[in-house]
């Protein structure tokens, strides 16, 4: 390789506090090629491609775009410098026009309605109002706006993702030739066929480091996937769980039964069954449709296709209270949706209480505050700051957001990645919790992003991947590589094989694996 | 907080210099913050005082049951600002409610029975409640625009009403004039209805469901929703509620002032606003309570005494109570607020 790099990226570290979301990330792009950076969630993707396009400012690390040392500060600095972005959010402003739009950044208009033509659109209105163009659109437009003002280096974040197929092909051709032209592309994506088909090397990060840089070639995704668990890949083996932690013998008639369910474009055709008495864990990455499948189980949308049956009757939510009704109750990711700060922990336990039109009259105060306090100690919440939420710790606030459901006899609870910044302490306490709750007959739902903790907590896995249910794991098989290649929608235990990266005729990243295509109900 | 000597300000202030005295400053702080009432009625003292010192011998027993008086009608009115701005609302809509149903009262109590007139009273104020609470409960119109249509609305149709009474007169009810006016050893018996009705506020968002759906909705509308609460319903009946408060509000007023017009009780909706705020609720919703307002109607009504005993013209004394709200609201919650 005598050809110097476009962009060359070292050393590159940023901390929010004291948690560093970079350590020592590097990159490294040549003139011509088309360059994919990888990571599980939380690796640092998102960081390192903010600091390159100048959305923030790095605290370490040296940036070289073509040899010369820049210091981007703003998104303006990088574009001067040759370094566009494509978001996954649509970065048209709903309310104006394309045109209007297209004159906001400076962008010429031929140039953009020829690369409009060439992705697969040949009759855009300009004056239309970007608000009205269905968000597929946008996102292609948004490329050709891109392309249109003939960037250096083009970083493109999960570009295909909710493209129709036919679009995304096109996309997908359109970067390709990018690298053809002796532009360079990064490309962030999880899709292996996507990385097989386009790129030629990968930059793979983990916990905010550069841990290597890899040529594309057949059966490589077995090495990527392994750099991307590291030193993980050995402490893989399942410790048996104690008799009395151990899921009650499924019961003939499932807890909550999915049908086939469809929420838009984001989630489709997904099956599974959730038993009394176990905890269920849910593993994808970022966005792949998890987030709609536990709103739509929660009542906060309405599903567009398929059935949810309870204890065996069929149901339709159009409001939370109608699954709270059914026993189901629903524990976002993100507290700040679940609680209402300025008020006491009290209050916000005793919430649901509140809630039917019944029950607005004088609060019997000495059974709620029992409960409460039951509630409270089941979880030893902190409770010295309980005049108002907002000054609990993040996990106490996590805590809070459980209690309410414990103390309202929820019979499932859905947990959205109820562990994501919390302390170890309190991690423990709620893998301790929800195996508790499986133990009285409760069952859980358990979105997780830490892979580890699923062979702590749950029965058995479904992993999503691009909106569609890809593998049910038994928790004895869910080690941390197998769950990361599912994750990655690479087929179980397909390691002795050539990978799909090898087989042309694997074009299409959705095709589920045949485990979870014939048998959906597969339990433990 | 910034000492005067600059060697000692750096690393030892916290050990060294400043043990005894910021502890105290922060213990202050918090004592207001935890008991958001206290500076209130100090603020409440202070204005008697300087009233009593600018004009010896005012503040008397007749002085103060006059005060209580017309602090009466601005207190229930800033309860339903109270009570709809701990939603993150507002009812622009209570002056002319209140007008409305003095106004019907008036003309209708000439000859109709009082149990009928005051039916017919009210009925307004059911209506422009259930349309505010369903436009903002349920087609999610800021209650700033929803509340203020409605009122302007209503204000044409009292216009409307007035012609079809302009023959058969006005006259105010005798147990109105008694309510609004007298005096019993001396108590203002409009204490009668004003002490009960605090009470059940204050009960209300203390230890109901409905008070506390309305913090909740308020802090945090998405959370409260992910709870089972349905928010239309809670909108609806705090505007429903709020309209009623200021219907009642409006017969009060009647009694008090003794002469129906069609602006009767539109004056007292900006302050009724600014009540609610210097008595520390929270225009953005969550935060507040109606123990806070009723000093601050208090304080508004002394206020206003002691500018029109300052013998200025009108406009400057316009000017002063503007800036001496503002002042008050921004010093109370640089005090409340905790950090």
């Amino acid at each position: 390789m005598t050809t110097s790099p476009l962009l060359d990226a070292s050393g590159v570290a940023k901390n929010y506090g004291a948690v560093a979301a970079l350590r020592n990330a590097s990159l490294s792009v040549l003139p011509g090629e088309v360059h994919a950076l990888m990571g599980a969630n939380g690796a640092g993707k998102s960081t390192l491609v903010k600091i390159l396009t100048g959305a923030i400012s790095a605290n370490a690390g040296r940036i070289l775009i073509r040899g010369e040392a820049r210091d981007i500060r703003s998104p303006a600095a990088a574009r001067r410098a040759g370094l566009l972005p494509v978001y996954q959010e649509p970065s048209l402003i709903p309310d104006l026009d394309v045109l209007s739009n297209l004159r906001l950044t400076g962008t010429p208009v031929e140039p953009f309605r020829a690369w409009v033509r060439e992705l697969g659109i040949p009759d855009l209105d300009l004056r239309e109002t970007a608000r009205d163009i269905p968000l597929a659109i946008l996102r292609v437009l948004d490329l050709a706006r891109a392309l249109a003002v003939e960037p250096d280096v083009l970083l493109l974040d999960e570009m295909t993702a909710a493209l129709p197929a036919n679009l995304a092909e096109k996309v997908l051709e359109v970067v390709r030739r990018q690298g053809d032209a002796g532009r360079a592309v990064i490309f962030i994506s999880h899709r292996f066929v996507e990385i097989a088909a386009l790129c030629d090397r990968a930059t793979v990060l983990r916990d905010g480091e550069t841990v290597g840089v890899v040529d594309i070639e057949p059966g490589v995704e077995e090495r990527i996937v392994e750099l991307m668990l590291g030193a993980r890949i050995v402490k893989t083996k399942v410790q048996p769980r104690a008799a009395g932690q151990n899921a009650a013998p499924a019961p003939a008639r499932p807890r909550i039964a999915v049908r086939n369910l469809r929420v838009g474009s984001k989630l489709s055709d997904v099956s599974f069954d959730l038993a009394d008495g176990e905890v269920a864990g849910v593993v994808a990455l970022e966005g792949q449709g998890q987030d709609e499948l536990f709103a739509a189980l929660a009542g906060s949308i309405k599903p567009n296709g398929g059935t949810i049956e309870v204890d065996g009757s069929q149901v339709k939510f159009t409001h939370p209270i109608d699954a709270i009704r059914s026993g189901i109750a629903y524990v976002p990711g993100d507290r700040s949706e679940a609680l209402a700060m300025q008020r006491s922990v009290r209050e916000n336990i005793a919430l649901p209480f509140s809630a039917a039109l019944r029950n607005w009259g004088p609060i019997p105060m000495r059974k709620e505050r029992d409960t409460v306090l039951g509630a409270i100690q089941r979880l030893q919440i902190d409770t010295r700051a309980q005049g108002e939420v907002q000054r609990l710790s993040g996990g106490n606030q996590q805590k809070v957001t459980i209690a309410r459901w414990i103390a309202a006899d929820a019979r499932t609870i859905l947990c959205f990645d109820p562990t994501r910044g919390i302390d170890v302490g309190t991690k423990q306490e709620i893998y301790k919790l929800l195996r508790e709750l499986a133990g009285h007959g409760k069952s859980v739902l358990f979105y997780t992003s830490e892979l580890e903790e699923v062979q702590r907590v749950c029965d058995r896995v479904i992993v999503i991947f691009n909106g569609r249910l890809v593998d049910i794991f038994p928790v004895e098989e869910a080690d941390e590589p197998a769950l990361m290649r599912a994750a990655y929608g690479l087929p179980r235990g397909a390691k002795a094989d050539v990978g799909i990266l090898a087989d042309p005729s694997a074009t299409s990243s959705d095709s589920p694996s045949p485990n979870a295509s014939d048998a959906p109900e597969a339990s433990p | 907080m910034r000492r005067a000597n600059p060697i000692a300000s750096r690393p030892m202030s916290t050990s060294a210099i400043t043990p005894q005295s910021i502890p105290l400053g922060r213990r202050i702080k918090r004592f207001m913050a935890d008991r958001p009432l206290v500076p209130l009625v100090i603020l409440l003292v202070i204005l008697v005082v300087i009233l009593q010192i600018l004009r010896p011998g005012i503040v008397n027993e007749r002085w103060i049951a006059n005060t209580i008086k017309f602090a009466i009608p601005l207190a229930i009115l800033a309860g339903c600002q109270t009570m709809t701005m701990l939603t993150g609302g507002i009812d622009l809509s209570v002056g002319t409610v209140a007008t409305m149903s003095a106004f019907i009262m008036a003309t209708q109590i000439v000859n109709q029975d009082p149990a009928v007139a005051f039916l017919l009273a009210m009925t307004p104020a059911v209506l422009i409640g259930l349309v505010n609470g369903i436009g903002v409960g349920v087609f999610r119109v800021h209650p700033l625009i929803m509340t203020l249509g409605t009122s302007l609305i209503g204000t044409g149709c009292l216009q409307v009403y007035q012609r079809t009474v302009i023959a058969s007169g006005a006259k105010i009810p005798d147990f109105l004039a008694w309510l609004g006016t007298g005096v019993t050893w001396g108590f203002p018996n409009a204490l009668l209805l004003f002490v009960p009705l605090a009470a059940l506020i204050v009960f209300t968002l203390a230890r109901t469901g409905f008070g506390r759906l309305l913090y909740a909705v308020g802090d945090n509308e998405r959370a409260t929703r992910l709870s089972g609460v349905r928010y239309w319903q809670v909108i609806t009946a705090l505007y429903i509620v709020s309209s009623l408060l200021a219907g009642i509000t409006g017969l009060l007023y009647i009694g008090l002032i003794k002469a129906p017009s069609l602006s009767l009780a539109e004056p007292l909706v900006l302050p009724s606003v600014a009540a609610a705020v210097i008595g520390g609720t929270s225009i953005f919703g969550g935060r507040g309570g109606y123990t806070g307002t009723i000093v601050g109607a208090l304080i508004l009504t002394v206020l206003t005494t002691l500018l029109t005993i300052l013998q200025m013209p009108e406009g400057a004394r316009r000017i002063l109570f503007g800036l001496i709200v503002l002042f008050v609201t921004a010093a109370y919650l640089r005090i409340v607020e905790d950090r």
